[in-house]
């Protein structure tokens, strides 16, 4: 919107955020992070997963209260102890799941706590119904106030959502991955609005990971990493490559050293695999793989582009539509998770505190889940304690758990400490095949390269290892062979010997050929 | 002025330990409001709790016997939410049991009680074991609620049941709506007789330490707790969350059960409607009060007793009326709550 910034320039920022910090346990989700709105602007927060981005807005909107730092709105210093402060303050933000009630109506959700709505405490349906029509027909948000939400599309929800927000006539409004459910037309019609709404005065803050929609509706981005601010640039001013180079990082290079191995033979072998994701679209589309023994298959590709549906599908705790899961020659489509546990395959899910442990129960409790009915650890019915605090005290000494004991609680350990005892878990069971779903997000840099070293043992053994990361230095390291996701399918797969980050991060794009008619094609893919 | 929770480290163990003692300080203090209403001299009343529930021998035991159903239905609801399984219905599982107690306690299988008391137990632990079932596959199957599917299914058993009374089982001489009298071996000895203590309560407490064994000591105890905890985790790792989850039903409901059995056995030697006294509810307030430990529901259902024992004494001789007893249950209840959280958060006072 360079013609709104030339035309009215103002030196004061809408909103400042200044030095923000904020820790949970022991991971620093921000890291003394900046970040200033000025009125009638589009700025992109751009970043990984975990990068910190959702929660600095859910700072800014109340939900979340900073350990250190200052928020200024119009250069006063302000507190929001909930988000009825803050939409007081003129902030409104629309998060990625919904916040609707299914069974009232567009105007009943939009007008709930809206105390202007009801004088007298009679509701002002009339007035209310006007007012949207309003809304809806200025912004291009088009939906009928009078249906009940649960008839809704999925994109007409996130207008009632939007539509929330300027009813209570905020200046700012926040989007946290607003394009991630919608489909692509739907897509272009929310930028549309965008635009429409930065005209009329709003400014907006768009959190995204997706290159292509930044470049098409920011007007400036700034980039966190680790819950560290980067930098900032002008959507004018650069390009994606350079937007994904300040995403992915340069900054730590990892140097796992590896052994040269000679095994002959193939461990696990996908095989047009077809997966869908929660909303029941196709995550992982019609993918084939191989792994081999002794070696290390990394997957590469932005979030969200079908590596978590493929690893939970692997894992056996997402069905395969289609396609098949060839583990050594056994068909493990769709089995469940105690039998590929008995096939010898180790899973390390990419949420370790969701799906990896429990984490009320203490380090040996947790140990033992999925030998728990084994033996030494288990006879007739009873469990044997004796033999499972033996077991969980050689693996603490093993694994290098920093603990106090055995029976201490897993939610009291760092989150180093954490990811050791599922890798403990998982490694103990001497698996042919193991699959590696971000295994070092969160670590800090000693703990990711005890995971990189255990998984090195691991391959110079003889086993095959799939190793998801969004990393890109860390999957040239660790990986032999790096197989490119985009868009649930494989854009390439490329010896890591002859991978640069360039030419990954150009397939992570969706860019294949990186002749100049492609490129221009991709970008201008949201154009109207 | 704001009021916050701050949270702290674990208290040590002896000041753990009093705890209890706060709580349930607290609740008498806030009752003794409420007796003070009517008139009554306070600590008179309390005096008379106590002797009503542990005064003489006669009180001791009556308390003994109302402590037995409430004992089997706090570890029913127990086991049910270590396992976040919400069952609410343990009147109606109760109610199955004493049912299946009262059908085959008037068949004669044979003359000797060694034979006949065992089949109707374990009748009775199936019979409310299946009702929970039930609900339980709901949950697992079709995600149904399953605090609305366990505390409806009380009412539908107890309809049926009336409705049994009101037709095959009303007694055909007095027309009375009750089933007919069990057999002599169907009766459950006496442990310390005159006393009308039956041997229902050696199987109350007996279950009390098994539940115990169970949770700490058995594979199945530790896949009910796990999937408590974290569901998607222990699915993850190789657990059956279904199954276990069914398995936890069924003796959650089990354990239910066994109370209508020894209500019906130990007790009426028929059923009526009306045997219990909202055990089944009762046993969701002692199963919180033990903190859902099996050891603890001993300790939190004979304090229940003795409650609700000691209060009928002192409504006879005073003019305070005998739901104080329910005052004093739910206050007792609510202040154990606050004061566990204290064991984990201190209370944080500011100006602003």
């Amino acid at each position: 919107m360079s013609e709104n910034s030339t035309s009215n320039i103002t030196p004061h920022p809408l909103v400042e955020m200044r030095d923000i910090c904020k820790r949970f346990l022991d991971v620093k989700a921000e890291d003394h992070v900046d970040l200033s709105v000025y009125p009638r602007e589009i700025v992109g927060l751009l970043g990984e997963n975990g990068a910190g981005k959702t929660t600095l807005m859910k700072i800014l909107f109340g939900l979340y209260q900073p350990d250190s730092g200052a928020i200024l709105v119009n250069g006063e210093e302000v507190t929001f102890h909930s988000p009825l402060d803050t939409i007081q303050h003129g902030i409104g933000m629309v998060h990625q799941h919904f916040n609707l009630v299914d069974h009232h109506s567009v105007i009943e959700n939009i007008i709930i706590g809206d105390k202007k709505s009801s004088p007298r405490g009679i509701v002002d349906y009339r007035g209310a119904r006007k007012r949207i029509r309003e809304l809806s027909e200025r912004y291009g948000l088009e939906v009928d106030p009078d249906s009940e939400v649960w008839q809704l599309s999925v994109g007409e929800k996130q207008r009632v959502e939007i539509l929330k927000a300027l009813y209570r006539d905020v200046k700012l409004l926040i989007l946290d991955e607003p394009t991630a459910v919608l489909t692509p037309q739907e897509v272009v019609n929310l930028f549309i609005t965008l635009k429409q709404l930065v005209k009329h005065g709003l400014s907006i803050v768009f959190i995204s990971h997706k290159l292509n929609e930044v470049m098409e509706v920011t007007d400036r981005s700034v980039i966190l990493r680790r819950g560290r601010r980067i930098g900032e640039q002008k959507t004018s001013e650069t390009t994606k490559e350079k937007l994904a180079a300040m995403m992915v990082g340069t900054d730590e290079s990892f140097v796992v050293p590896k052994k040269a191995v000679s095994f002959q033979g193939e461990l696990l072998k996908i095989d047009s695999l077809t997966v869908k994701n929660d909303m029941g679209l196709v995550a992982v589309n019609n993918i084939s793989l191989t792994l081999n023994k002794g070696s290390t298959l990394g997957i590469a590709g932005v979030s969200g582009n079908g590596q978590r549906e493929l690893a939970e599908a692997l894992g056996g705790v997402r069905r395969a539509e289609s396609g098949r899961i060839i583990m050594e020659g056994k068909d493990i489509t769709n089995l469940p998770p105690a039998r590929l546990v008995e096939a010898k395959m180790a899973r390390i899910p990419e949420d370790r505190f969701r799906l990896g442990l429990v984490m009320d129960f203490n380090i040996a409790e947790n140990l033992v889940m999925e030998k728990h009915r084994q033996p030494p650890f288990s006879r007739g019915i009873f469990l044997s304690w004796p033999k499972i605090m033996e077991s969980a005290r050689g693996l603490i000494e093993k694994f290098d758990i920093r603990t106090p004991g055995a029976r201490t609680t897993t939610h009291s350990l760092s989150g180093g400490n954490i990811q050791k005892v599922l890798l403990a878990r998982e490694l103990s069971m001497d698996p042919t095949v193991v699959l590696a779903a971000q295994p070092t997000r969160g670590l800090d840099i000693g703990a990711v390269s005890f995971v990189h070293r255990l998984m090195e043992d691991e391959r110079s053994n003889g086993k095959g290892i799939l190793f998801i990361s969004e990393d890109l230095d860390e999957l040239l390291a660790v990986s032999d062979i790096i197989a490119v996701m985009y868009e649930g399918e494989i854009m390439g797969i490329i010896p890591a010997a002859e991978a640069t980050k360039e030419k990954l991060g150009r397939l992570m794009m969706g860019i294949k050929d990186s002749s100049p008619a492609e490129k221009t094609r991709e970008v201008s893919a949201y154009a109207d | 002025m704001r009021i916050k929770l701050v949270k702290r480290p674990p208290l040590p163990l002896w000041k753990r330990a009093l705890l209890p003692v706060w709580a349930i300080l607290l609740a008498f203090l806030i009752s003794g409001i409420f007796i003070a209403l009517t008139g009554t001299n306070v600590l008179e009343a309390f005096w008379l709790i106590i002797t009503g529930s542990l005064g003489s021998r006669f009180a001791f035991l009556e308390t003994l016997i109302k402590m037995t159903p409430m004992c089997l239905t706090g570890l029913a609801v127990t086991i049910a939410f270590r396992a976040k399984f919400w069952n609410i219905g343990a009147e109606g599982q109760l109610y199955m049991g004493a049912m299946a107690a009262a059908w085959i306690g008037i068949i004669p299988l044979s003359s000797s009680p060694f034979i006949q008391i065992p089949v109707i137990i374990m009748a009775g632990f199936v019979a409310g074991g299946l009702l929970a079932i039930f609900p339980a596959w709901l949950k697992v199957k079709f995600k149904v609620d399953d605090v609305v599917t366990t505390l409806m299914l009380n009412y539908v058993v107890i309809f049926l049941m009336r409705a049994l009374l009101d037709t095959v089982w009303r007694d055909p001489i007095s027309g009375w709506p009750h089933s007919p009298s069990i057999l002599p071996a169907a009766i459950f000895p006496r442990l310390l007789p005159p006393g009308r203590l039956h041997i229902g309560f050696l199987i109350a407490l007996g279950a009390a330490v098994l539940c115990f064994i169970l949770l700490k000591y058995t594979g199945l105890g530790y896949r009910l707790r796990a999937v408590g905890y974290n569901p998607q985790a222990s699915r993850y790792g190789g657990i059956n969350v279904k199954r276990t989850l069914l398995a936890t039903a069924f003796i959650s409901g089990g354990l239910a059960g066994l109370a209508g059995v020894g209500e019906v056995c130990g007790m009426q030697f028929y059923l009526i409607d009306g045997i219990s006294s909202g055990y089944g509810y009762y046993g969701v307030a002692i199963a919180m009060l033990a903190n859902l430990q099996p050891l603890g529901v001993i300790l939190a259902s004979f304090f229940f007793a003795v409650i609700f024992t000691g209060s009928q004494t002192m409504s006879r001789y005073t003019v305070v009326p005998v739901y104080i007893s329910d005052i004093m249950q739910g206050l007792t209840l609510i202040t154990m709550l606050m004061v566990l959280l204290l064991n984990r958060y201190k209370i944080k006072i500011s100006r602003k």
